[in-house]
Parts: structure tokens; C-alpha cells; sequence
């Protein structure tokens, strides 16, 4: 089984490498990158004004199951994780039960391998039933492949907890990956404090709710000396201080999704659920912030925070809907189109987010590079195409995005996952 | 000049459309002036008052201007309907939808509900309270009291004082009052103050003395209790020294000042007997005028029955 990818434009940060070159595929491995590979007795995919990078992971997906399985399965999250482009994804543990022993983690696992090419890596809770008291088993977690934890969706409120988490799974070698929110301060919100909060009368969540809560985790990792990474970053005062702790030196990663980098609470005038989402939309300041952020590498990785929720969960008033959109299928395109052709972040930083950095950040040392002998994941998108979604191309069994029926610069066009490619039809 | 299908907000409604709504009132006025107070305009016309949050003086006050405008009337309200039950919002106008309504006079605890059901209803919508956004027709009645009051807007120095955070009334009035030419005030204690009001195009002041100085228009909000979170401020008792309207208090405002409140009072809370009870005081004109701009705002709305007549 040979698979020639030819003529693209391979971006390969890890090498350094930003050219057009053919890459050669054999048995599910790389085998070579050279300027003119023989196609002979290969199959060939024409690549021709296209890119190719390392395979996309995110980082940052609820897939729902087991326990939800009206919102999403596990086999149509990943079904809309590779329409997406999407090699890998990591799930986040606030399933049902709770993603917080080995057997939920085979489950989820075993579940996956049935049903879709794209590698799982689970999540594990940092308490048990992501309750912020007792600490899940990390050791039995990781040892069923768990790739990280967190309790997202609540932060973990406790700061001895958190201590005693940065310290145990630091001491695995893990990471652990805090939703950070001061739930006293964020009380009963749903949008962003601001000018719409005060228009509305709909209750506001401070940007200071977020930024306070990071600055405890700073605090935290710096003195443990341990790894956090902090989910969904979405204020200026947010990126600001994990700037100023990384020239610190301290252990941090950080991420941010597509919606925080696309639209502001200007949006949700409308009264629309899909513009319902914690952290909330915030203000044109907070999003240019975001983007500068990605762009110099304080927001490591680019996630979707995928959270699909049923149509008749998302069609109530605003401040009883649930929070979140789902994002598999728009992200490589709204990162496309609200960063890359805007020349606000290079292509390589691009590809940095969508891949290195997710392999950086959950220790996936095969991940997120080209190179002889590693697993052939790769994800092939244009700068040209254009996507345009209806609900029912949606892989996804809920359609709760505020993206759909529009026009997004940049297109997927196929992934590669161990070899094989996965053509996103149109 | 019309007023479209739906009233939701005050936001976005233009001063002919304030105007022609504050005329037609007038002239509704007069109907309940007569002996027989009725007139046949929306007969036949189904008006459901949706009513999801407890509600006396506004569901009243609708609820007399749909039969003195010969409309029937359907009352629903959430503590004896199938809401109880778990039936989405909307569920519930999907099947209040083939009773053949032609108006929903609703009221909702979440601010936009009524943009919820707009695409699954056929009828006008009036809102009649959607949580801390907006109350329109309470706008529009304080606006016909302030015009009857006061002869116009223009340049009005409007003072509204209390539970601004709690308040859909003040965001309603606030719009109107903006697009009608008068200068508003805020002033409430921070706590019951959202960041950010000012970007409505209002002053915000903590002093009450302050804020008094000088106002043709004193609006007083209820304090409303039932809605507090624990803390906001320390004491009522607290709360009435430092914001509660007394006559002393009241000098520092015009000479001719008028006092608003949209009801229901706490006397002793957020302001004294003397003054609400007082000269100054215009609070049960509000209540009487209430119908008044009700009957205007479903007549406009709802065609006023004129085409049929004509058939």
C-alpha cells in the first residue's frame, strides 16, 4: 500500500519546512519528502494548490458519550472531527458517568476504534465525578490511555485541590487542562458583562471571572513547578497575564477556539442560542487580543470546544439554553479565513496550533510532525476553496452553530490517517 | 404612519411611531370616559395574555383594555398550565397557535423570549415584560403621563432611581425618553447598577442628592425584594436613608417636578408616603393611563378592525 501525496505545499513546522514537495506513504508510514517522488505503482493524490500538514488534533471536544448520546456519539463526533480535517481528538471527561476510571476510558476507546479512523485520546477527570473533591485515579487513567485531565466545564473551584492535582499528574508526566472560571463571580451570567449585558438585562460574566481564575492556576503551576494548560481563553486580561507567566518561564499552554477569535457579544443582540457559550462571546478588544495572542504563540493551540447540544435543548430562552456550539467543521476554515488571509498569524503558526502544538501540549511525541517513519497523519486544506455548510452536511448528530449558510474562506479537502485518505466530499 | 406587527422594545421604535401611539391613547381616553365604556373595534379578535411571571397590575391593565376594545380574551398563566408540566415556551405557542390567536400579550422572566416565538406564530406580539430588558408599554404609559404632564419632551431632565439592575421599565424608558429629546439620569447604589450603562447614552450617578438637583422628572423603581440576591445592599433601612424619595429630599428637584413610579410601591423603602402620596406625585395617573396606552398599542397593532368593516 503505497499513497503518493504530490505537488502540494507541505507546511511542516517541526522541520521547518514550507515548500511543494511530494510526500511518499507506505505502509500507513511516511517513507520519503522529495521535490519529484516517482508515481509509479503508487496511488497518487493530487495536491496541486493545496497544503499539507501534519494531521490536526483537537484538543479541546465533547463527544458525548457515553451518557448523552442525543447530543452526539461517539461515531458521529468523529465522523464530523474528519469532515473537518481532523486526524485526533482529545474528549473532555463530562460525559455520563464521568470519565474518571479506566473502564469509562476503555469504553470510549473501544467505542471509537469501531466506528471511526480518528484517534481518541480521552480526557480523564481531575476529581471523581468532577465533583473538585477527591482526585481521580491519574496512574490507572493513563495507564488505560488517558492523554490529560481536566474537569471542564467547572473549573476546579478548590485550590488545594488543584495543587494537589498539578502535583499528582506532574508527577505522571501529564498535563492537566483547567476551564477557568470564578463561579461566585460568574453567578448566574450568560454573556459577557459589558455594553449587551447592560442593554439586554441579560446577566453578565466578567472577563475578571476568567482572568482571576487563570492567575490562581498561574500562581499554582509556578509553584509546583508542574504543567497547566488553560482551556478556552477568551479576555484580554486573560492572555495578558499567561504572556507575562511564560516570559516567567512558568509551565503554562494555553488555547483558544474559533468562535473567541470570530465574533463578539455584538452577536448575540439576536437573542440566538448558538451565540450562548461559556466563556462568552466578548468584545472586539478581547477577540483582537485572542488573535494576538495566537499569533505570538501565548495561546499555544487552536481548539474547537465542540459541544453539541439537541436541537430542542438550544430552542429555549436564552438564559435556560445550554452553553456551547459545536465547531469540528468550521474550525480549519474560520482559522483560514479570520486569521491566515487576514495575515494576522502565518500559515506555519497555523498549522503549529492546529497540530504541533496539541502533540506538544498532551505528550504525543509521533504527532504533529512529517517525518520517515512515523504514522502517516496528515490533513490537506486550500486557501482558495471556499466552505459553505448547510445543516445537513453536519456530520454532527446536533447542528447548534451559529456558522451554518455562510460563506468561510478555505476548505478541507482530505485527511490522512495512518496512510489512508479520507477525501471530504462535497 | 403604522406600527408594524409586533411591540417587543422601545429600542428602535422612531418618535412618529412614539407620537402616534401617545394620539391614539388619547383618544382612548375618551372611551373610557363614557358612561358605556366599549367600542367594537377588535371584535372578534383573540388576544391570549401569556403570563409566565406573576403579574397584577400589568395582566389588569391589558386585560380592561381588550374588553373595552370588544376583544376576547384568553388569560394563561404558567403556575396553571402545562409549563408546570415541562412544555417549552415553544410548545406552548405551537398549540395556543390553533386556538387562531390573533395577539399574544406575553410576559417572560428571560429577557428575549418573545424573539423565541416570533417564528412560530402568526399572531402580533406585544411584550409585556421580558426580564430586565425591556416593558414597553410601562414606557409608553409614562411617556403619555409625562406629555400630559409636562406638554413635551424635549429637553426633559429625567431622573430614574432604584433597582436599575433588576429593571426592565428603565431600559424601556430609557429608549423612548432618548429618541423623544429628554436628558436621563440613573442613580442607584453601584450594587444595583450594571457596568456599562452609561453606553446607552444616560448619565450615571451613585448620589441621590446629586442625581436630584434640578429634574422636571423624579421616576422612582420598586426595590424589588423578591428578586434581590442577599447582599446587594445592607438594609432597607439603610437603603431608605440613602435613596429613598422624602419630601425633604424632593426640594432639590424642580419646583415643578413630577414623581414617577411603575408600580407597585414600597412605601418606606424606596419612597415616603407624603411624597407618593403627595402634590407631586403622578403615580396613580400612570396606573388610569396604563389602559389608556394599552388599548392604543393593541388598536394599532391589531388593525383596529376598520378592514372588516369595510367588506
Amino acid at each position: 500500500m503505497k499513497l503518493l501525496i504530490k505537488n502540494g505545499r507541505l507546511v511542516d513546522p517541526a522541520s521547518g519546512t514550507d515548500a511543494t514537495l511530494d510526500v511518499l506513504i507506505e505502509d500507513g508510514k511516511f517513507a520519503a519528502v522529495d521535490k519529484s517522488i516517482s508515481s509509479r505503482g503508487v496511488e497518487v493524490f493530487d495536491a496541486t494548490g493545496m497544503v499539507v500538514a501534519p494531521g490536526f488534533i483537537d484538543m479541546h471536544v465533547h463527544l458525548r458519550e457515553p451518557g448523552f448520546e442525543r447530543k452526539e456519539t461517539i461515531a458521529t463526533g468523529l465522523a464530523a472531527a474528519l469532515a473537518g480535517g481532523f486526524t485526533g481528538v482529545a474528549c473532555m471527561p463530562n460525559t455520563n458517568p464521568v470519565n474518571d476510571c479506566a473502564s469509562v476510558t476503555n469504553y470510549i476507546l473501544n467505542r471509537a476504534k469501531a466506528s471511526s479512523p480518528v484517534a481518541v485520546y480521552p480526557i480523564g477527570s481531575v476529581t471523581q465525578g468532577q465533583k473538585g473533591e477527591d482526585l481521580s485515579p491519574f496512574a490507572e487513567l493513563q495507564e488505560a490511555g488517558a492523554a490529560a485531565f481536566s474537569d471542564d466545564g467547572l473549573p476546579v473551584k478548590s485550590s488545594k485541590v488543584m495543587r494537589r492535582a498539578l502535583e499528582y499528574a506532574g508527577s505522571l508526566g501529564m498535563v492537566v487542562i483547567d476551564h477557568c472560571e470564578d463561579l461566585d463571580l460568574a453567578h448566574g451570567g450568560s454573556i459577557n458583562e459589558g455594553k449587551v449585558s447592560a442593554r439586554l438585562g441579560l446577566r453578565g460574566i466578567p472577563a475578571e471571572a476568567e482572568v482571576l481564575m487563570i492567575r490562581r492556576d498561574l500562581t499554582l503551576a509556578r509553584m509546583t513547578g508542574q504543567r497547566v494548560h488553560i482551556a478556552h481563553v477568551s479576555t484580554k486580561l486573560g492572555v495578558d497575564v499567561i504572556r507575562v507567566a511564560k516570559k516567567r518561564r512558568v509551565p503554562v499552554t494555553a488555547e483558544a477556539t474559533p468562535h473567541h477569535f470570530s465574533l463578539t457579544e455584538d452577536s448575540v443582540a439576536s437573542f440566538d442560542s448558538n451565540y450562548k457559550m461559556n466563556p462568552p462571546l466578548r468584545t472586539k478588544e478581547d477577540v483582537d487580543a485572542v488573535i494576538e495572542g495566537l499569533a505570538d504563540g501565548t495561546l499555544d493551540a487552536i481548539v474547537t470546544d465542540h459541544a453539541p447540544h439537541a436541537y430542542e435543548e438550544k430552542l429555549v430562552e436564552f438564559d435556560r439554553a445550554p452553553n456551547g456550539i459545536i465547531g469540528l467543521q468550521t474550525a480549519v476554515p474560520l482559522a483560514i479565513d479570520k486569521l491566515v488571509l487576514p495575515d494576522k498569524i502565518s500559515l506555519k503558526r497555523l498549522v503549529d496550533a492546529f497540530s504541533c502544538a496539541p502533540a506538544r501540549i498532551l505528550g504525543l511525541n509521533e504527532k504533529g510532525r512529517v517525518a520517515p517513519g512515523l504514522g502517516a497523519d496528515l490533513t490537506i486544506f486550500s486557501l482558495r476553496k471556499e466552505t459553505f455548510l448547510r445543516p445537513q452536511d453536519i456530520k454532527s448528530l446536533s447542528k447548534n452553530s451559529p456558522f451554518l449558510n455562510q460563506k468561510i474562506r478555505g476548505a478541507v479537502i482530505a485527511a490522512v490517517i495512518g496512510g489512508i485518505i479520507y477525501p471530504v466530499k462535497e | 404612519m403604522s406600527l408594524g406587527k409586533h411591540l417587543l422594545g422601545t429600542e428602535g421604535l422612531g418618535a412618529e411611531e412614539i407620537t402616534l401611539i401617545l394620539d391614539t391613547a388619547e383618544r382612548m381616553a375618551e372611551i373610557s370616559a363614557r358612561p358605556l365604556k366599549k367600542v367594537p373595534a377588535l371584535r372578534a379578535k383573540l388576544v391570549v395574555n401569556l403570563f409566565f411571571e406573576n403579574s397584577t397590575r400589568t395582566r389588569s391593565s391589558f386585560e380592561i383594555a381588550e374588553k373595552r376594545l370588544s376583544a376576547d380574551t384568553l388569560n394563561f398563566s404558567a403556575s396553571t398550565s402545562s409549563v408546570q408540566k415541562g412544555e417549552t415556551l415553544v410548545d406552548t405557542v405551537l398549540n395556543l397557535e390553533r386556538m387562531m390567536p390573533d395577539c399574544y400579550v406575553m410576559r417572560h422572566s428571560s429577557p428575549g423570549a418573545h424573539q423565541l416565538i416570533l417564528p412560530f406564530t402568526k399572531a402580533s406580539v406585544v411584550n409585556a415584560g421580558d426580564g430586565a430588558h425591556e416593558h414597553p408599554t410601562q414606557a409608553l404609559l409614562d411617556a403619555f403621563t409625562i406629555r400630559q404632564k409636562k406638554g413635551g419632551f424635549k429637553g426633559l431632565e429625567v431622573l430614574i432611581c432604584g433597582d436599575i439592575a433588576h429593571s426592565r421599565v428603565v431600559r424601556s424608558n430609557i429608549h423612548l425618553l432618548k429618541t423623544m429629546g429628554a436628558k436621563v439620569t440613573l442613580c442607584s447604589p453601584a450594587t444595583l447598577m450594571p457596568p456599562h450603562m452609561d453606553s446607552l447614552g444616560v448619565k450615571v450617578l451613585h448620589d441621590f442628592d446629586e442625581a436630584l438637583a434640578g429634574k422636571d422628572v423624579v421616576m422612582m423603581l420598586r426595590m424589588q425584594l423578591e428578586r434581590q440576591q442577599k447582599g446587594l445592599f445592607p438594609s432597607l433601612r439603610e437603603y431608605y436613608q440613602t435613596y429613598g424619595l422624602t419630601e425633604e429630599r424632593l426640594k432639590r428637584a424642580s419646583s415643578d417636578v413630577i414623581v414617577m413610579h411603575p408600580g407597585p410601591i414600597n412605601r418606606g423603602v424606596e419612597i415616603a408616603s407624603e411624597v407618593a402620596d403627595g402634590p407631586y406625585s403622578v403615580i396613580l395617573d400612570q396606573v388610569e393611563n396604563g389602559v389608556s396606552v394599552r388599548m392604543a398599542v393593541l388598536y394599532l397593532l391589531l388593525g383596529g378592525g376598520e378592514d372588516e368593516a369595510s367588506h
